[in-house]
């Protein structure tokens, strides 16, 4: 080892040996990373919570302007049977007067149907429904007016009312999810 | 420490102190400790958050011995609490209440500082402590306000959890995150109860800190004039043991008095309304203390700006150290920052009113007016003033005042 001390090429023996802190400090890093994900990852959703995804309804009770509540995901889905004046409202609006722009044709898969995930887009609520501005949802925690398709007319939030996936299964029953 | 070394001819405290010297350390901090002598009963708050600090460590404890973290059970074990176990009715009140006033005490705690420029150099780390311990006591808050799963409860935790779905693109992988499900369920409780019972013992390390940083850089005063001479000084012991005791007892008649005659004047009544998902009530305000914040979150017509001025109001305070240019710390000696000051406080209030009510009509001007001069006062009035005004003269020391009155 003296022996280095007097080589002209010692220089490169710290560049070595950097590489190996390096090469040690970033393998140390990612294991440390790898080990830590665990613990974060735990708490997203469980097994036994992600199996719950899909809920299937039956439509068949369900009059013309009534409107009902279902779970999904542990969260309120609105199914309203919409009636012929709410469909054309909805169809009849000007798209440069909704401040997140969508057809109400792409939003229901039959016109009479209108299914929607019932939570506010702000910051989560429950709105009321047949009430607001727009004769659609109102929200109450911080005033966001929704329409008759659930698309936002007024208010903080930011996005239309969310419609979930769904598909029927046969004239009277969907399944969401 | 000026002349503070801890002697005894007790052998067993001396056997002790050679191989951990815990006594003298505690004989250093609470008792020779050197107190400005002109501190005034502002300066109590301090001890009497960490008395409130221990108080709630305490019967929050007991508390966890009878509560149950399940969707199920979470109500149902807090009204078994309030009816069935021994005194629990009492372990609980104590537990809410002294929560709200620690809030009240803190808050105090920091105007204070605010008025008499505690967080000077070379005080801001002190300073900056203190704001954490403030942030991870709104955390703690908001955690345990969840826990009897009430109808505030659950849209309590449904609303402020939302917050984060503002953040773009991950937003939403957030919230399920924090959630642990598709929307607030029982797992989102669990987790809650495990931070809530977490959080005040980190508080408590911080608390530490805060305390080590206090003894480095010593106490400030009324006067902002740095302590010169051992004259200046008095020991903590038994001057200000004995005048915090007296603000002690003030507080334990103020929270008595609320226990026993307004338990539940400072929370909601919708919260003995067990939580339902599919319900949200007709008007959901946070706890007194988050208000001036809840009424910044609605004052911005967008919900991700909404949310970024909501905390860059509690960012800003730790920015406060460096946004004051002024070298006088005491507003007593700054005749033009002292007014902005109380106009601060009434802002603050303002801010608190507009937060408990609908934002409707002209409760909507009124709090973007008051959220807008919030940050125009750390932001613009605060650089400004430092620069402009001309301070009243400073005493030499803190005795000459007094000294100078005795001889005329």
């Amino acid at each position: 080892m003296a022996s280095n001390t007097l080589d002209p090429e010692a220089v490169e023996q710290p560049e070595r040996r950097d590489f190996l802190y390096i090469a040690t400090g970033t393998l140390g890093a990612v294991g440390a990373a790898m080990a830590v994900w665990p613990l974060i990852d735990q708490m997203n959703p469980s097994k036994d919570v992600l199996a719950l995804s899909s809920t299937e309804v039956d439509l068949s009770p369900i009059e013309e302007g009534q409107s009902v509540t279902v779970v999904w995901r542990g969260k309120p889905v609105f199914i309203r049977r919409r009636t012929q004046a709410e469909i054309d409202e909805a169809r009849d609006v000007n798209m440069a007067d909704l401040p997140d722009p969508e057809e109400d044709a792409a939003r229901a898969v039959k016109p009479e149907w209108l299914v929607l995930v019932g939570i506010c887009t702000h910051l989560g609520c429950i709105p009321l429904g047949e009430s607001g501005d727009f004769g659609g949802w109102f929200c109450p925690c911080h005033g966001s007016h929704y329409d008759t398709s659930g698309r936002i007319r007024i208010g903080p939030a930011p996005d239309n009312l969310v419609v979930p996936d769904y598909a029927f299964l046969d004239d009277t029953n969907i399944r969401i999810g | 420490m000026s002349g503070s070394t801890f002697e005894t001819d007790n052998k067993l405290v001396n056997w002790f102190e050679k191989r951990l010297p815990i006594i003298s350390l505690m004989h250093g901090a609470v008792v020779v400790y050197p107190t400005p002598k002109n501190l005034s009963w502002w300066w109590t708050f301090g001890s009497l958050a960490g008395v409130a600090l221990v108080i709630m460590m305490a019967t929050g404890i007991i508390l966890a011995m009878h509560y149950t973290p399940h969707v199920d059970y979470a109500f149902l074990s807090v009204e078994h609490i309030m009816r069935d176990v021994n005194y629990g009715w009492l372990i609980r009140y104590v537990h809410s209440n002294t929560g709200s006033l620690f809030f009240m005490v803190v808050y105090i705690h920091i105007f204070r500082g605010l008025y008499y420029g505690s967080y000077k150099d070379p005080r801001e780390l002190l300073w900056i402590i203190g704001l954490l311990i403030y942030v991870l006591m709104m955390a703690t808050g908001f955690l345990g306000y969840v826990l009897p799963w009430g109808q505030m409860s659950f849209w309590a935790v449904t609303v402020i959890t939302n917050l984060f779905s503002a953040v773009p693109i991950v937003g939403d992988a957030i919230v399920s995150w924090l959630w642990g499900g598709y929307a607030v369920g029982n797992p989102t409780l669990n987790r809650f109860f495990s931070l809530h019972y977490l959080l005040p013992f980190v508080i408590f390390a911080a608390v530490i800190l805060h305390l080590w940083a206090l003894h480095t850089s010593k106490s400030s005063n009324p006067l902002g004039v740095e302590v010169k001479t051992p004259q200046d000084t008095i020991p903590f012991h038994p001057y200000f043991t004995a005048k915090d005791l007296v603000g002690l007892a003030v507080f334990l008649i103020v929270l008595f008095f609320f226990v026993f005659f307004a338990p539940n004047y400072m929370g909601h009544p919708d919260n003995y309304i067990t939580a339902n998902p599919m319900v949200t009530p007709a008007h959901i305000v946070p706890e007194w203390y988050y208000l001036p914040f809840y009424a910044i979150l609605r004052a911005i017509p967008d919900k991700l700006g909404g949310v970024i001025a909501m905390f860059g109001a509690i960012v800003i305070l730790f920015l406060v150290p460096w946004l004051d240019t002024s070298k006088v710390r005491s507003s007593r000696f700054r005749p033009i920052y002292k007014q902005f000051f109380w106009i601060l406080v009434l802002d603050c209030f303002v801010l608190g009113w507009v937060g408990a009510n609908a934002p409707e009509g002209h409760f909507i001007l009124i709090g973007r007016l008051a959220t807008a001069y919030y940050f125009l006062h750390f932001l613009v009035i605060l650089p400004i003033v430092g620069m402009i005004e001309k301070p009243l003269p400073l005493p030499e020391s803190i005795s000459q005042p007094v000294l100078k009155g005795e001889q005329e």
